[in-house]
């Protein structure tokens, strides 16, 4: 059964749709990121999930059960928000045990869950502390502790690292992935950070203007783009697209080899680039050039493990080849997959 | 950010003056210092003679400053209505001030969410702060007269007074002091709601949401949540009030002139009968002063209080 | 609990909503309501026992206001209203924006506290002070003079509005003056040609605010002037027009009304403002 599914989810706000008819599912378990760019609909859609906006037409449920007329707390859910709106007057203690005393639970169950809750992430000590006298780190354990302590069917969590530091967002990622695969406990995410999404979630569902554009696997998203827009969005630095043939071709940066060093080239797709910049990233390196004909003259990036670095001056002509397997054909036109292969 | 010294003005046409201009500790007290010069002047100096009245024989008739000790005082605290006075002030600011709390909170939420018409139903409820208060109070005279009062004959109208049901809203004691407490609770509504709805306002969205989703009801949430983060607006709110209230006279002073019988005097209209009315200034600002200790007192402990619930 | 049943409270709740919203409105503008027709009504309709009083029951009339604006100094007082009013408020920001921009802005732990010894002055009120003051007056020879009230109500207005002006200066980003101030302006010149064009919506809001004060201000009023021709509106509405125990309702509450009314629509425009100010003041 899903734990968590959208019918044809809309909201409207003065003209404006900013969910435009979204079918989502979420399974048991399963970690689902909502990914896309600043306004495309996926903070609202997580708030009508959660119950805080109305939608304009369309149902959730969760488990199976109609929710869409309910309030949040009759929804079995809990969340985690971008400023983690912890309760500032409350102690750790007293935030943690809120929802609980919600509830009705009793004085030693209470204590008993918010000191399971606050062990499993490591803030046992801080249990007198207030909000304000708590690092982001911190808050955002304390978030997550409260959001935990209820045992609900999903989890929503909108942006939950965006206000720490980068250094802490790494370690704090990999804390969340291994929390979430001991809990089980269905989660939805937002975030328009991709690598968050792609290092996070079991599925991936990327978002744009108030619809889903493709929903899959990190490798699938990354490997088989159904339109233009995921194939841009997702991947650092975003998939070169050149126009060819009436159509749109595309293919990754590391995908790009120098000829010269390639021993069978037949069949591949030659790419005659003529480079201007070269850009040193430690690992990698970064070419930056513009297509000579048959190509119409437009940039292109083209992404080099610096174990075998080019040496090329500004202005030289450089040959890059691409496998035919990883060049992918749009439509020009909507900029729809057209080739087989888009995943769904 | 801290100050240094003066910056070293680079080509000023304006030497030395260009150099107060830029520097920021000398322009801060330049520009303050009108305004504390003024205000030392004009309450300082009034407070002081004020001090230096209560214990001379001043009157207006004979203007010298005899020093005559505490004998203003002692002839006050004798003095029966003193203790009326006193006992009144305190009832009338209590309870004006609990009420004025309790509704201005519930106005103040209900005018939290938009709606059609919002700003009509404002600009309505800030109607009693915006009318000088002495004419508003004139046209509750009107509303409380003995023998024409609107709120008699609509009571009656409506069958919740009979016959023989007929209050004297200014005439009788106790209904003199309920009178005089409505009308100055409906003055201070508009001004303590519109403080209650900033300190309302400056919640962040986002902790109402997380309350919800964990479950909070009305009450709950109410209590546990919006209250106690509203606190410390709430103090100040009610600082003012019983600061204002305290010390003030106008409601007072047009419906009841203190009466029936004492029973609404308070130490301030009392002062001004005794001062002005009866040219004895010594004894007025005495009475006056009395208000002076209370007050102190009142202020250090919000302020005391306001510090303790800071939350951020 | 059912959807349904979830939809039935929020329905409950925004009846309760509404009925709260009447209660209060009529609570505050009723005696409004009741000064407007009292206004208009003829005296012997008035005075009628028999009728009821919310309604016309003789046809509206013009008279009170004739008696108002003919018989009385009530034009006079409004003049004199006016005079004062716009002289103070001229005062208080001459003294509170320099003040509050300072307090706002200028560093020094010095400058917290001087803003609670503002604070503070509330705690020395008119009530205390009319008494001395009545014998300042009367020594300065400002008694029964305009110029009294001129000169004395800026002690209450100058600490509120510097409060409120500080509170608007401190939302103010400090980038605007240092782009200014890197232009070539001096400090004070960022302040001038800077800051105050930006904050002109909380500079309005504090002169209405402190116009109200002005205006509704009794107890200084009722003791430093004495001749009926140098009252203003606040006090010689109440202490003329009631000739011994009569009461000329229809023209006190035709007074009351042309003060009001335009102050209150004037104030609807800036009480967001005013909220804003008392907020950032407040909080700090």
């Amino acid at each position: 059964m899903q734990t968590v599914e959208t019918v044809a989810l809309t909201k409207t706000f003065d003209s404006v749709r900013a969910v435009d008819g979204i079918d989502l599912a979420a399974r048991e378990g399963e970690f689902l990121v909502l990914l896309g760019p600043s306004g495309c609909g996926k903070t609202t859609l997580l708030r009508m999930i959660a119950g805080l906006e109305t939608p304009s037409s369309g149902q959730i449920l969760i488990n199976g059960q109609d929710v869409t007329g309910l309030p949040p707390r009759a929804r079995d859910i809990a969340m985690v928000f971008q400023s983690y709106a912890l309760y500032p007057h409350l102690t750790v203690f007293n935030n943690i045990a809120f929802p609980l005393r919600a509830q009705g639970a009793g004085k030693a169950a209470v204590h008993d869950k918010v000191t399971w809750a606050a062990t499993m992430f490591g803030i046992q000590t801080l249990l007198d502390r207030k909000p304000r006298q708590l690092s982001g780190g911190e808050r955002q354990r304390v978030a997550l502790a409260r959001a935990m302590v209820r045992e609900p069917a999903v989890f929503l969590l909108d942006e939950p690292l965006s206000n720490l530091d980068a250094k802490l967002r790494t370690s704090a990622r990999d804390e969340l992935q291994l929390f979430q695969r001991q809990i089980g406990t269905t989660t939805i995410y937002v975030t328009h950070d991709q690598i968050e999404a792609m290092g996070l979630g079991h599925r991936v569902a990327v978002l744009n203007a108030g619809k889903i554009c493709q929903i899959g696997t990190p490798q699938e998203i990354y490997a088989e783009p159904t339109d233009t827009f995921v194939a841009t969005f997702i991947g650092a630095p975003p998939m070169n697209l050149v126009a060819q043939d009436g159509a749109i071709v595309g293919f990754r940066p590391e995908h790009m080899q120098l000829a010269e060093r390639v021993a069978e080239t037949a069949g591949m797709l030659v790419v005659p680039t003529r480079m201007h910049r070269i850009e040193y990233l430690g690992a990698d390196e970064l070419v930056y050039g513009t297509l000579e004909p048959p190509f119409p003259e437009e940039k292109v990036i083209a992404k080099v493990s610096t174990s075998q670095p080019v040496s090329a001056q500004p202005g030289d002509r450089l040959e890059f080849v691409v496998n035919q397997r990883d060049v992918k054909r749009f439509d020009r036109d909507s900029g729809v997959r057209a080739d087989a292969g888009g995943a769904a | 950010m801290a100050a240094t010294e003066t910056r070293a003005p680079v080509a000023s046409p304006n030497g030395g003056l260009a150099g107060v201009l830029d520097s920021e500790i000398w322009l801060g007290r330049l520009m303050i210092a009108p305004a504390v010069v003024y205000i030392v002047a004009l309450v300082g100096f009034p407070f002081v003679l004020a001090l230096l009245y209560s214990v001379s024989s001043v009157t207006v008739g004979s203007p010298e400053l005899n020093f005559v000790g505490l004998a203003n005082f002692r002839r006050i605290v004798e003095n029966p209505t003193f203790w009326e006075a006193l006992r009144n002030t305190f009832i009338f600011t209590i309870v004006s001030q609990v009420i004025v709390l309790v509704l201005a909170k519930i106005l103040a939420m209900a005018l939290l969410k938009d709606f059609r018409g919002k700003w009509l139903v404002r600009l309505l409820i800030l109607l009693p702060w915006v009318a000088p208060i002495s004419l508003g109070a004139i046209g509750w005279l009107w509303t409380f007269d003995s023998i024409y009062s609107i709120i008699n004959w609509t009571a009656r109208a409506l069958g919740i007074f009979g016959p023989d049901t007929w209050p004297i809203w200014l005439g009788q004691p106790n209904l003199a002091m309920a009178s005089v407490i409505l009308v100055h609770v409906w003055r201070l509504l508009p001004l303590a709601t519109v403080i209650i709805l900033a300190g309302l306002t400056s919640i962040p969205q986002d902790i109402h949401d997380a309350a919800e989703v964990d479950g909070a009801g009305f009450w709950r949430h109410l209590f546990v949540i919006t209250v106690p983060l509203v606190l410390p607006i709430l103090l100040v709110a009610l600082l003012f009030g019983i600061v204002f209230t305290f010390t003030d006279m106008i409601v007072i002073f047009i419906l009841t002139r203190g009466g029936p019988y004492d029973s609404t005097q308070v130490l301030a209209s009392w002062a001004y009968f005794t001062g002005i009315d009866g040219g004895d200034l010594a004894e007025g600002s005495a009475i006056a002063l009395f208000l002076f200790p209370l007050l102190v007192a009142v202020a250090v402990a919000f302020l005391r209080l306001a510090r303790r619930t800071e939350v951020t | 609990m059912t959807p349904a049943a979830y939809k039935l409270r929020r329905i409950g709740g925004d009846c309760a909503h509404v009925g709260i919203l009447a209660t209060f409105v009529i609570f505050t503008a009723f005696p409004f309501y009741w000064m407007l027709i009292t206004t208009f009504k003829q005296t012997r309709d008035l005075l009628n026992t028999e009728n009821n009083p919310f309604l016309f029951n003789a046809p509206p009339t013009l008279h009170n206001l004739d008696v108002l604006f003919g018989d009385t100094l009530y034009p006079q007082w409004l003049l004199n209203t006016a005079i004062v009013g716009v002289a103070v408020v001229a005062i208080t920001l001459l003294l509170a924006v320099p003040a509050g921009y300072s307090l706002a802005r200028l560093p020094g732990r010095w400058a917290q506290h001087l803003a609670i010894g503002i604070f503070l002055t509330y705690l020395v009120p008119p009530t205390i002070l009319f008494i001395p003051f009545s014998r300042v007056i009367a020594v300065l020879g400002l008694q029964d003079s305009l110029y009294s009230l001129v000169l004395v109500y800026p002690s209450f207005t100058v600490p509120f509005c510097t409060w409120l002006l500080m509170g608007f200066f401190k939302a103010i980003p400090r980038d605007l003056e240092e782009a200014a101030m890197i232009d070539g302006l001096s400090r004070f010149g960022a302040f001038v040609k800077v800051v105050i064009p930006v904050s002109t919506a909380g500079i309005l809001t504090v002169v209405i605010f402190a116009f109200t004060l002005v205006m509704q201000e009794f107890v200084y009023a009722l003791t430093f002037i004495t001749t009926s021709r140098n009252y203003t509106v606040s006090v010689g509405v109440p202490t003329f027009l009631v000739r011994g125990d009569v009461y000329f309702w229809g023209s006190l509450m035709g007074a009351c009304l042309i003060v009001s009314l335009p102050i209150a629509v004037l104030y609807n425009f800036f009480v967001s403002r005013f909220v804003a100010g008392f907020t950032v003041g407040a909080i700090k």
